[in-house]
């Protein structure tokens, strides 16, 4: 399945990132579901979360490795750098800024209240972006049931019983993983162009 | 002074925990601290706690916190913010320092192995580590939402950040209303108080 669209070349893929990076507060993630995939249409729900799910199991900052993969995929390693860059040069520069000025106003109640407050919004972000992609899943080969069940049990073990992240992958991934496997049939000779 | 060795102790650190960063740069946070602040000392406990929580707030990529403990690396050796401009230059050698490092194997490694996947992608294996995934990566979002929520434990006067979580959700999953609106008017409530 083809994406809808693509960036144009390396400079649309540094300001794509670069703008999306800026409006990412307290994560860059659901704002690149926003412009990539709704707006921009770069990526379909589908491939989104394919992507998602290797940038999250690879080691390094998961927004960084997405904008490696999607930069990589359109224009090769310079494209990946393109993203990478747009990802990380302005907020950059404005992180440094704003680390000289805060001395000047961390004490205020009203900015930490605005902080507070942004930090709220921010939850409710990560998650909605969460359940939207829950539709992307009714392509899933392992069927709704088993993926609510997978999803389920993964809740419980980071939200509530706090495990470590690398081994909640590792078991339930990787029994995921070995049950998806199963249910891959290898495909037969007719419908090998897929 | 940070002698130069000690920039390439520092480079070796941040390169190490690179790869094993899985899950996000923060999670190699504490490891960081117990090198950084108690064993080199060459930052303050302060400095290490306001470089997390400057980062969680500004905008990109939440590993920008590495580049404020680089920037604070630089700024000490130079003789700190007292030392004014001449503390700048160290500053950002310790920016591209503690960047570099952090990025680079773990890049390199994502770049090939994605390159690789993306190739064989009809491959079932890689199908199958695709969609075994998908269900679990969707579960990781919603319990950061929830962890973050959580992280306020009392109800009696965190109700209304629960209030504000579970509208910006509803907005986002419902709506196509702009985010930064959403980000902009949680900052105004909690400006005024409100929450």
């Amino acid at each position: 399945m083809l994406p809808p669209a693509a960036p144009a070349n390396r400079r649309d893929l540094f300001w794509s990132f670069t703008w999306l990076a800026l409006q990412g507060f307290g994560g860059v993630l659901a704002v690149v579901q926003r412009e990539l995939v709704e707006k921009k249409r770069w990526l379909t729900q589908e491939q989104f979360l394919e992507d998602w799910a290797v940038a999250q199991v690879m080691p390094g900052p998961n927004v960084v490795n997405l904008s490696l993969m999607i930069g990589g995929r359109h224009f090769g390693w310079t494209g990946a750098l393109a993203a990478l860059a747009g990802m990380l040069c302005a907020p950059l520069l404005l992180l440094l800024v704003v680390a000289a000025l805060y001395g000047t106003v961390a004490d205020t109640a009203a900015a930490q209240g605005a902080l507070r407050g942004m930090g709220a919004v921010a939850a409710g972000l990560i998650a909605a972006t969460g359940i939207k992609l829950i539709a992307a899943l009714s392509k899933n080969p392992m069927g709704m049931g088993v993926c609510a069940s997978l999803a389920g049990v993964t809740f419980v073990a980071i939200a509530l019983l706090r495990l470590p992240l690398v081994s909640v992958l590792a078991v339930v991934g990787g029994v995921a993983c070995v049950w998806a496997w199963h249910r891959l049939a290898p495909p037969s000779p007719n419908e090998g162009n897929r | 002074m940070l002698p130069p060795v000690d920039w390439l102790l520092v480079f070796s650190h941040f390169a190490s925990l690179s790869l094993l960063a899985v899950g996000g740069a923060i999670t190699t946070a504490p490891d960081m601290h117990r090198y950084l602040v108690t064993q080199q000392a060459w930052l303050s406990d302060p400095q290490f706690t306001a470089s997390i929580a400057l980062s969680q707030a500004a905008p990109g990529p939440n590993v920008l916190f590495i580049a404020l403990l680089g920037w604070n690396l630089g700024l000490n050796a130079g003789g700190g913010m007292d030392a004014g401009w001449p503390a700048v230059s160290p500053a950002l050698l310790g920016v591209a320092v503690s960047m570099t490092a952090t990025l680079l194997p773990s890049s390199i490694l994502t770049y090939t192995a994605t390159r690789w996947a993306h190739r064989h992608r009809e491959r079932r294996t890689v199908r199958a580590f695709k969609a075994g995934m998908a269900p679990i990566v969707i579960a990781l979002l919603i319990a950061t939402g929830w962890l973050l929520t959580a992280a306020h434990d009392q109800p009696a006067s965190d109700w209304p950040l629960y209030l504000l979580t579970l509208a910006a959700g509803l907005l986002v999953w419902r709506t196509r209303i702009h985010l930064l609106w959403l980000i902009g008017a949680g900052a105004v409530l909690g400006a005024v108080g409100w929450i």
